[in-house]
């Protein structure tokens, strides 16, 4: 070490320069229930099952996010709809259950990318906390979106051009 | 004589209360300075801006378990934090807080005690302060606490010489160790550190190690000691501990701001013509705008360095500053000589 070093006055006064300077710098703390961070537009939070415009559910139950989720969150049984409920589902086929295990799930994304009928997406609204494991396995009760036009849940944000694209593509067997 | 012991006991109580007041105060203000160091707000939760943060500290301390060993020494333990509170609060006694106040034509100065060896009063009392750390590590019967305890005792013990020798330099200037004297001699803006910058500056580092602050903070030592002298206390014995340490600084403050800041002393106070009693008043506030910068000067230190290793703080102690200190006395003594 040289004199300057050994004496450590000069490292000293350059640290305390350095942390006074920190004093004004903008504070990176969010005080949390009265300011809220802002959340990305296309934040991948708790799952949605989309309706089309007519409020039929989109969800055909053909199963591909459940093959595409990598933490093997989904699980759906598939039934048949009976004449006199086609307002109710688009296709003939539909998921009389469809449950996501919120403590199982990554949110990564995939079941959206995997889902050829613009069922499912992610929002922005986050999983709430619960006391009980039943409690994150969310059925269709809680993952389907409202029939209520002003409650509709917008994604337009996750559908990006890139998916739009990827999903018109016919040479996907999925997408056929 | 009857007015005589009322206004002791008056002025004693208000120091006392105050000292109490400013320490509680200045856990709230540590840790909001080290949020702001570290680009954080701080405790802000409790009352504006955090403001009675050291009261739900210090209810949460006396609610709770009052929690002993088996195995420790009971009498010892318990003199431990008492002894460290008291010998804190002891030293403000002989602190000059201001000029004299005037009042019905008598004096009444700003001192509990005008002791004709002020500094050797603070050097004694702040000395015995060890005991109480030394005797509530070792009757905790804990090893992280004996260890603390060791390396309190021995780290005080080094420092308090360079810490004395330092002071000579300033008495020798002075010729006095009354510390109303030396205030009194750095009237107007002739403050001892234009002087006696060397002096100030191991004053400052010896005064860290004697408040066992960082960078000097080994006797508690969270990383390796647990927590050091006082692993083994908890509700409001670990509370006096914690409290006395920032009474420890408060009053180091104090004493600094005395010696080498002028104490109640401003710059052209002269020219201001006011009478004794504003002149009081306002140097006893001038004092805390000074104790007020000391104590954040304690904190941003803390908040700056890293710990010292052991060897380190024994190197810096024996073989820097008590040396230097001495060099200090040395050429202080040719120039009054010179002179």
């Amino acid at each position: 070490m040289s004199f300057w070093e050994k004496i450590y006055l000069p490292a000293v006064l350059n640290g305390m320069r350095i942390t006074f300077s920190h004093l004004f710098r903008k504070k990176a703390t969010i005080r949390y229930p009265e300011t809220k961070r802002e959340f990305a537009e296309i934040y991948r939070g708790q799952h949605v099952l989309k309706r089309d415009e007519e409020g039929r559910e989109r969800c055909t139950a053909c199963g591909l996010c459940a093959v595409a989720c990598p933490a093997e969150a989904i699980i759906m049984v598939a039934d048949e709809r009976k004449p006199g409920e086609e307002n109710l589902y688009r296709e003939e086929k539909y998921a009389s259950v469809y449950e996501i295990n919120m403590l199982r799930c990554i949110f990564c994304g995939l079941c959206e990318e995997a889902c050829p009928k613009e069922a499912i997406f992610l929002t922005k609204k986050i999983v709430a906390s619960d006391y009980e494991r039943d409690g994150f396995i969310y059925g269709k009760d809680k993952l389907l979106e409202p029939l209520d036009p002003e409650k509709r849940i917008d994604i337009s944000k996750r559908e990006t051009k890139e998916v739009l694209e990827f999903k018109k593509d016919k040479s996907k067997k999925h997408n056929q | 004589m009857g007015t005589f012991i009322l206004y002791k006991t008056i002025l004693a109580s208000c120091i006392l209360m105050i000292s109490l007041l400013v320490a509680m105060y200045s856990t709230l203000i540590e840790r909001k300075v080290a949020g702001f160091f570290q680009d954080r707000l701080g405790p802000d939760r409790a009352g504006p801006w955090g403001l009675f943060q050291p009261l739900a500290d210090g209810i949460k301390l006396f609610f709770k378990e009052e929690f002993m060993p088996n195995t420790a020494d009971k009498f010892l333990y318990i003199l431990g934090p008492s002894l460290t509170m008291l010998i804190a609060l002891l030293t403000s006694a002989a602190i000059p807080w201001g000029s004299n106040l005037v009042i019905n034509g008598k004096e009444y100065p700003l001192q509990v005690a005008d002791i004709n060896i002020g500094i050797l009063y603070i050097f004694a009392i702040v000395s015995i302060g060890v005991y109480g750390i030394m005797i509530g590590g070792w009757a905790s019967n804990n090893k992280y606490a004996l260890l603390g305890a060791i390396r309190a005792s021995s780290q005080m013990i080094s420092y308090e010489l360079a810490m004395s020798l330092a002071i000579i330099a300033v008495v020798m200037m002075t010729g006095s160790l009354s510390l109303k004297d030396i205030v009194q001699q750095q009237h107007g803006f002739n403050w001892n550190v234009w002087y006696q910058p060397a002096a100030f500056l191991i004053f400052l580092v010896c005064a860290f190690a004697e408040c066992n602050r960082s960078p000097f903070d080994l006797p508690e030592c969270e990383t390796e000691l647990v927590g050091g002298y006082h692993t083994e206390y908890s509700s409001m014995k670990l509370g006096f501990y914690l409290f006395a340490e920032y009474i420890n600084m408060f009053i180091s403050a104090a004493v600094m701001a005395t010696l080498f800041f002028g104490g109640y002393n401003f710059p052209f106070m002269d020219k201001l013509a006011l009478s004794p009693n504003a002149m009081a008043t306002i140097g006893f506030f001038v004092l805390f705008t000074k104790i007020t910068f000391l104590g954040f000067v304690f904190m941003w230190v803390r908040w700056t360095l890293p710990r010292f290793r052991y060897d380190q703080l024994m190197r810096l102690g024996w073989k820097a500053m008590i040396p230097l200190a001495i060099l200090n006395i040395v050429i202080t003594g040719i120039v009054i000589l010179i002179r």
